[in-house]
C-alpha cells in the first residue's frame, strides 16, 4: 500500500471532486508551489493510483441520444488458482463493458454495460458472456433513469438560496 | 399619533441594507456580500428534523431546550473546548446566536451601562446594547496588530461605568484570530476592572490555523463570561436559527427569566435537527472546514496579488482587504465595484468607524464563483489605477 502525505490526499480529493485541476489554482489552495502540485500528479500517476479522468454528462437530455445501460449480474465458477481474475479479465475486455465489480452476496460479478439498444445488451448476453465457460447464469437489469452518478445529481440544481447581501 | 419609542427611533437603519437593495435590483451579480455558508444544512441533519414532525415533536420543549439536545451540547463543550456547563442550570438553547446576544445583554445591562465592543464588530452588537439600555463604546483592532485588540485600547475606554465587553474570535468581519496567550491578557483585565464577558464563539469550529480558544477556559473566566454559540456557520444552519449560551447559573438563570417570556424556547423541530448535527459533527464538519481553507488560501492571495492588501485570515470565511490605497471610501468602493463589475461586497464602515478603509469579502461561494470575482475586481483595478494616472498627468 502507498502513503502519501495528508496535503498529497487533500489533493487526491480535489480531483475527485473537480476532475483535472489548473495545478497554479491547486497549488494556491493547498499553499503547494505549482512544481508540487505538477510532481505529486506524476507520482499518482506512476502510482498507478490517478488512471484517467470521465466528464459526467446527462445523456438523457440530448436529443436523439440512442442507448440503453445494463447491469448484469453473473454468476460465475472460479477457476482454481486464478479465483474470478480469469474470467473477469476475459468480461472486461469487451469495449462495451464501462464497469466490472467482483461482489460479495447472491452473485460473484457485476458487470456495467452501455449498449445502443435492448437488442445488442441482449446479443451480448446471449451470444458472449453465456457462453463462457466459468458462466453459471446471468441476470439482466435495465436502467430507466439517473438520479446521481457519482456523486453528481442529476436533478434540476436548485442553486443558491442565500440572500445577495447579510451581515 | 404618539411617538414610538425612542431608543428605536435613535437607531440607525442597518448600513447593509442600502447594499443589499441595490445588489438585488441587479442581475448577475457575484456576491461576496453574503454573512453565512455556501453549503446547504447536510442531508442527516435535514432528515432527523422530517423524523421529529413524523413522530409528532410538535409542542413547546423546556424553556431551556431540549434535555437531549443540551446533553449534547455538553458533550460538545467538553471535547472541544475542555469546559464542563451542566445540562441542568448552564446551558440555554436559544433562537440562534443573536437570540443568546440579546439575553445576555438584556441581563447584564443597567440603564447607563457601558459595554465594549471589540470593532470592527457583527452589526448587532451595538444596536442590541442600545435596546437594553446601555452605551457600547469602540474599542478599535489594528490592522498592524492583525485585528487582534490590545489590552491597551481596552484599558484606555474602561470607566466607572464599564459593565461588560463582547468581542466574536474568529472575528466577523476581520476572519482575525487571538491566540488563547491574547486572550489571556483580557482576561487579566476583565478581573482587574471587574467586567462581564461576553464571547460570541459562533465561528470557533471554523478557525483554520489552530485550535480555537473558549474564554470561559482562561483563569477566573468562567465566572464572568457568558459564552455565545450556535449552529449557523459550522453546520451551514443559518435559516434554521438555533444557538445556545454557556454561564454560570446565576447569569444563566437570569437569561433564562428573559428567554422564557421573550421567547419560550427555540422551535422544536429545530432542536432536534440540532441534536443530529451535533451527534454527526465528526463526518460532516471536517470536510466543509477544509473546503473554507482551501478557497482562503486562493482568495487571500488572489486579492493581495490584484493590489489590495490582505491579512490572513485565521478563522470565519471573510477576507478584509484593505482598500484605502484606491483613494475611495469603503462605501464608495463596495458601490462602484458592483456598479461597474457586478460584484458585491460589503463596505468595512458597516462593521463600525476602524472598519473604514476595507470591505469584507466572503470566500463562501464556489471556487469558480471566487475566480470570476477575482478576474473582475483585476479589471476594476485597473481601471481606477488608469484613472488615477490620468488624473495625474492631465492631458492638454
Amino acid at each position: 500500500m502507498i502513503v502519501y502525505t495528508d496535503k498529497q490526499l487533500e489533493l487526491l480529493e480535489l480531483l475527485t471532486q473537480n476532475g483535472p485541476v489548473d495545478s497554479a489554482l491547486a497549488a494556491q489552495m493547498l499553499n503547494l508551489t505549482e512544481d508540487e502540485v505538477l510532481s505529486s500528479l506524476e507520482t499518482f500517476k506512476q502510482d498507478g493510483v490517478l488512471l484517467g479522468y470521465t466528464a459526467v454528462i446527462d445523456w438523457q437530455k440530448i436529443h436523439a441520444h440512442h442507448g440503453v445501460t445494463a447491469f448484469i449480474d453473473v454468476k460465475v465458477t472460479p477457476k482454481r488458482g486464478r479465483g474470478f481474475d480469469e474470467v473477469a479479465e476475459r468480461i472486461h475486455r469487451f469495449p462495451e463493458v464501462t464497469s466490472l465489480y467482483l461482489m460479495s452476496g447472491a452473485y460473484d460479478l457485476q458487470v456495467v454495460l452501455d449498449g445502443k439498444s435492448l437488442q445488442e445488451v441482449s446479443q451480448f448476453v446471449s451470444e458472449k458472456l453465456s457462453t463462457l465457460d466459468s458462466v453459471i447464469s446471468t441476470t439482466t437489469h435495465f436502467r430507466l433513469k439517473t438520479y446521481k452518478h457519482d456523486g453528481v445529481l442529476f436533478s434540476q440544481n436548485d442553486g443558491d438560496k442565500r440572500l445577495k447581501v447579510s451581515p | 399619533m404618539k411617538h414610538l419609542s425612542e431608543r428605536v427611533e435613535r437607531l440607525a437603519p442597518s448600513g447593509i441594507r442600502r447594499f443589499f437593495d441595490l445588489a438585488g435590483s441587479m442581475e448577475d451579480v457575484i456576491s461576496l456580500g453574503v454573512g453565512e455558508p455556501d453549503f446547504v444544512t447536510p442531508w442527516n441533519v435535514r432528515e432527523a428534523s422530517f423524523a421529529a414532525l413524523e413522530q409528532g415533536y410538535t409542542a413547546y420543549s423546556a424553556n431551556a431546550g431540549l434535555v437531549e439536545l443540551r446533553q449534547e451540547i455538553r458533550l460538545y463543550m467538553q471535547e472541544k473546548f475542555s469546559i464542563d456547563y451542566q445540562v441542568a442550570d448552564e446551558i440555554i438553547v436559544t433562537t440562534g446566536a443573536s437570540e443568546g446576544l440579546d439575553l445576555a445583554f438584556r441581563t447584564l445591562i443597567n440603564p447607563g451601562d457601558e459595554v465594549i465592543v471589540v470593532e470592527p464588530a457583527f452589526v448587532s452588537y451595538a444596536p442590541l446594547i442600545e435596546l437594553a439600555g446601555g452605551i457600547p463604546i469602540a474599542a478599535a483592532c489594528r490592522a498592524e496588530d492583525g485585528f487582534t485588540i490590545q489590552p491597551e485600547t481596552i484599558e484606555a475606554v474602561i470607566t466607572e461605568r464599564t459593565k461588560a465587553i463582547i468581542f466574536c474570535f474568529p472575528s466577523n468581519p476581520t476572519g482575525s484570530v487571538m491566540t488563547r496567550d491574547q486572550l489571556a491578557d483580557l482576561a487579566l483585565l476583565a478581573k482587574k476592572h471587574d467586567l462581564y464577558v461576553i464571547s460570541d464563539e459562533i465561528y470557533a469550529e471554523l478557525s483554520y490555523e489552530d485550535e480555537p480558544t473558549c474564554f470561559a477556559t482562561l483563569p477566573d473566566m468562567r465566572e464572568r463570561t457568558i459564552v455565545i454559540n450556535g449552529f449557523s456557520k459550522a453546520f451551514a444552519m443559518t435559516g434554521w436559527r438555533l444557538g445556545f449560551t454557556c454561564a454560570p447559573p446565576a447569569i444563566s438563570q437570569a437569561m433564562l427569566k428573559v428567554h422564557q417570556y421573550g421567547m419560550m424556547c427555540a422551535p422544536t423541530l429545530v432542536q432536534f435537527a440540532g441534536i443530529e448535527a451535533l451527534r454527526s459533527r465528526h463526518k460532516t464538519v471536517p470536510d466543509m472546514v477544509r473546503s473554507y481553507r482551501q478557497r482562503r488560501n486562493y482568495f487571500v492571495k488572489a486579492l493581495n496579488d490584484a493590489g489590495l492588501p490582505t491579512h490572513s485570515p485565521g478563522g470565519a470565511f471573510y477576507a478584509f482587504p484593505y482598500i484605502g490605497g484606491t483613494g475611495l471610501t469603503s462605501e464608495e468602493f463596495a458601490e462602484q465595484l458592483l456598479l461597474a463589475e457586478r460584484v458585491a461586497v460589503v463596505p468595512g464602515s458597516v462593521f463600525g468607524a476602524s472598519g473604514e478603509g476595507y470591505v469584507r469579502a466572503s470566500y463562501a461561494s464556489s471556487i469558480e464563483q471566487l475566480q470570476q470575482a477575482i478576474h473582475r475586481i483585476n479589471r476594476f483595478m485597473q481601471h481606477l489605477n488608469q484613472k488615477q494616472v490620468e488624473l495625474s498627468n492631465p492631458s492638454r
